[in-house]
């Protein structure tokens, strides 16, 4: 039996692989469907990447690559092209790879299977079915493979930093973006790049507006676009559509594990030090909510590891927790249960919102017990904003489960 | 003319005797139109007219094709249907129906209650007044269906021609047809009309004008694989005179799907979805299966019904010209597709086809897309597509098989790549390339 095995060989699998070793944990494998290990940031050719964890600016390949080594060197056995499809009923892993199918034992299993973006069927965006409907992180591996036939004219669905990303994808592999559309009343991105990009490459940003029909076939020849102010709809004419953000967890092994979800992330329910609701089982990463930066999710792949090397010294019983619920406007929060005092990963819980709030007073109550209040910064669609984690010793952990809100916002 | 389910099955009947035989398409491939977007039910017939046509050759092809999918693995699953009364109006309908069913030849139909019903399907929404048990409604993979029929034909020598329209028809002065097609001129003896929602075009082009088709279009819901546990059997709704109504399905594919939406267009190509019939098919698949809410919906498709102004098929054979038009094949055609066939053969036979049976015939074996039986991925394999765990050697096999793709749809419907959850979201490069190089 192996000690750890860790599913998935994106930056947060990896990054908790290298931590394991660091611990002193013999013998770490991390399995990784894909042909070679390192996640999404394979694909994004863009700087950036590496800040948080690594203290350097790197771009996605590179990236990738220096945590394979990095896990490499630690003596983590990475298994590429290696597949889990599911569970055996005493619990191990059903694997598939090129020369074999077996099922693997560990001591501890670590979900870090990611996230993606919702593809077009799943927003039930009606029209016709053709060519040229993509989504980031296909866009992004089109390009890299020099595919043909990637389009003149783009819509991009979406004002999120990726939306912003995915438009540089297109404009560096010669395709015009005709706009950007948000049903949001304005983008979600850094200020600055943002708007740099827009103006530098005169891209119009729809603001409250949705994509209510895609015509064409075989390949898309136009959209429609609806006005949510006015409810005036009008046609813009394009060949390619690129869906972006609206991430959905990639949690199959986590539902047929039977695990607890969040109602709010999709992802497995896990307490502060990402233990999911069965023992010896933990999940890190962007499965856990979709979608953070790479570096971001490599630390809380890093912070999982700890919890991993305390259940193989030790085991834990399986403690009483307490959820952590949500109120609207704000969607979720991460880690979204509390099982001890454990802080969270970077020290800090995050949460997501529905709508813009500047200066929102957030609220986190148990029972009749008011945990903490304080006023974030501001709270925009698809980004995080971070809250302390100094009221977790107030918890009472047979209490009711804790409520977040903006009281006023809702 | 036409290699949709009902003509693929027409040439691998007519492949199995001593004759020379071409299967032309207008389209890119193999059940590309109608056959590749339906329920995938095989329909037993039990709420069919009883004496129709329509009664017999879907009651003989449900049969003919159960005993065919195990033969040629096609996946195919009788796993039963219940039909399922909402209101006391409905279950008032259930003895009228259970007589025709009878009278259909289906024995086994019977009234359950309440209780056993919620018991059987203990995820249904409430509300239910009672259902009828119709025990071998079964679901069966409608691409692998008219594939195997024309790979089979091609194996048995059978000449297929993808992407020829036919845009006039002569007759000749001794007998038999002159085909001018998008490709040239063709000439025949027997000309067999499978052309679907064109096939009333065809028919006036032969010179007749026995019906005219007016599309009616189905949008579906599939639901991600995550949903199937929530359902045992086939939901039904009570019919009315125009539809069998939105049902909720499992695939053989391991799926559910909600539909149809049953709406009467012009366009012969319109297979748009429309958000009206998107937020129908929800509520509907909510209604039925509360908890279906909670699931992501993993594809959308419309297809179209090739729906007459009659009520029956509209299959009808000119013996003295050698003509046969198989029209208005609305929503059994993949029942029926294997009695149309052995239907077809028979009435030609007594027009004249002189039909000598091949010494040997080809036998085929389908590659296992289904879920119900063991994959290729469950042995080993090197998967590209995740989702739907689609090794490199099934792609491959695909690229190189008698009938290959020439297209990425193609592709997908002889592997299920980029079927899945994802949408090619993680393979979708890959698989075009893939299918760049195979086809190259």
């Amino acid at each position: 039996m192996t000690d750890v095995i860790v599913v998935g060989g994106g930056p947060a699998g990896l990054a908790c692989a290298v931590e394991l070793r660091q611990r002193r944990v013999s013998d770490v494998v991390v399995l990784d469907r894909e042909e070679r290990a390192g996640g999404i940031p394979r694909h994004c050719a863009h700087l950036g990447f590496g800040v948080r964890d690594l203290r350097r600016a790197l771009s996605g390949p590179t990236y990738a690559q220096r945590y394979v080594q990095l896990a490499e060197r630690a003596g983590v056995d990475i298994r590429a092209a290696t597949m889990v499809t599911g569970w055996s009923p005493d619990g191990s892993l059903e694997v598939t790879t090129p020369e074999s199918r077996e099922s693997l034992q560990a001591s501890a299993i670590v979900l870090a299977t990611g996230c993606r973006e919702r593809p077009r069927p799943a927003r039930l965006v009606p029209g016709s079915r053709p060519e040229g409907v993509l989504m980031t992180g296909l866009l992004q591996q089109l390009v890299e493979l020099g595919s043909p036939g990637i389009g003149t004219r783009a819509l991009i669905v979406g004002a999120e930093h990726v939306s912003f990303s995915a438009l540089l994808t297109l404009v560096h592999a010669g395709v015009k973006v005709a706009g950007m559309a948000t049903e949001l009343p304005r983008h979600q991105s850094l200020p600055g790049a943002a708007v740099g990009a827009a103006l530098r490459y005169r891209v119009p940003l729809w603001t409250r507006t949705a994509l209510t029909e895609i015509r064409g076939l075989p390949r898309v020849e136009e959209v429609e676009l609806r006005d949510l102010g006015t409810g005036r709809t009008r046609a813009i004419a394009c060949d390619t559509v690129v869906f972006t953000a609206d991430w959905i967890p990639d949690h199959e092994l986590s539902v047929t594990a039977g695990l607890e979800l969040d109602p709010g992330t999709r992802g497995p329910q896990v307490d502060t030090a990402l233990r999911t609701t069965h023992a010896g089982l933990f999940a890190a990463g962007n499965l856990l909510q979709g979608a953070e930066p790479a570096d971001v999710a490599a630390l809380s792949g890093r912070h999982a590891a700890a919890a991993v090397a305390g259940w193989l010294n030790r085991g834990y019983r399986s403690p009483d927790r307490v959820p952590i619920v949500c109120r609207p406007p704000l969607l979720w929060i991460s880690p979204n249960a509390v099982s001890d005092v454990a802080p969270p990963p970077r020290g800090r819980f995050v949460v997501r919102s529905s709508t813009f709030v500047s200066r929102p007073a957030l609220e986190i109550r148990q029972d009749d017990r008011v945990l903490w209040r304080g006023r974030l910064r501001k709270l925009v669609p698809g980004r995080s904003a971070q809250v302390p984690s100094s009221w977790l010793p107030r918890v009472d952990l047979e209490g009711g489960e804790i409520e977040v809100s903006v009281p006023g916002a809702g | 003319m036409g290699a949709g389910v009902v003509g693929a099955a027409v040439a691998r009947e007519l492949s199995r005797f001593d004759l020379s035989c071409t299967l032309l398409d207008a389209g890119p491939d193999i059940g590309a139109g109608t056959s590749k977007a339906n329920t995938a039910l095989l329909h037993t017939g039990f709420d069919a007219t009883p004496g129709t046509l329509e009664a017999r050759l879907v009651r003989r092809g449900h049969e003919l094709l159960s005993a065919y999918a195990a033969q040629v693995g096609i996946p195919l699953a009788r796993i039963g249907a219940l039909l399922v009364a909402w209101t006391p109006e409905q279950r008032a309908a259930f003895p009228g129906i259970v007589e025709r069913a009878h009278a259909n030849g289906d024995a086994a139909t019977r009234e359950v209650g309440v209780e056993e019903l919620y018991r059987r399907e203990p995820h249904l929404g409430p509300g239910a007044h009672g259902a009828l048990d119709i025990p071998d409604e079964g679901i069966v993979c409608p691409f692998t269906t008219p594939l195997a029929y024309a790979t089979e034909a091609v194996l048995n020598g059978c000449e297929l021609r993808r992407g020829v329209r036919v845009t006039g028809v002569e007759r000749r002065s001794d007998g038999g047809f002159e085909l001018q097609t998008t490709r040239g001129s063709i000439g025949t003896r027997f000309f067999v009309n499978a052309a679907g929602l064109y096939s009333d075009e065809l028919d006036r082009l032969a010179g007749h004008d026995g019906f005219t088709i007016t599309p009616r279009r189905g949008e579906l819901i599939v639901y991600d694989k995550l949903a199937r546990p929530l359902l045992n059997h086939i939901v039904l709704a009570v019919p009315t005179g125009t539809t069998k109504g939105v049902l909720v399905a499992p695939t053989v594919f391991g799926n559910l799907l909600v539909g149809p939406t049953a709406q009467d267009i012009q366009r012969k190509d319109d297979t748009s979805s429309t958000a009206e019939g998107l937020a129908y098919l929800r509520a509907e698949g909510k209604r039925i299966l509360p908890q279906l809410g909670q699931h992501e919906v993993t594809a959308v498709y419309v297809g179209l019904r090739a729906a007459t102004e009659h009520t029956d098929y509209q299959l009808t054979i000119h013996a003295a010209e050698g003509y046969a038009c198989i029209g208005g094949i609305r929503s059994t055609g993949l029942s029926a597709s294997l009695a149309i066939a052995e239907h077809v053969r028979t009435e030609l036979g007594a027009a004249g086809l002189e039909l000598h049976p091949k010494e040997r015939t080809a036998t085929v074996r389908m590659p296992n897309i289904g879920e119900l039986s063991r994959r290729p991925y469950e042995q080993t394999g090197r998967i590209v597509c995740f989702c739907e765990r689609v090794t490199l050697g099934e792609i491959e096999a695909a690229l190189s098989s008698t009938i290959p793709p020439v297209d990425l749809d193609g592709l997908r419907r002889r592997t299920r790549v980029l079927m899945g959850r994802c949408q090619g979201f993680y393979c979708g490069a890959r698989v075009a390339a893939l299918l760049r190089e195979g086809t190259a």
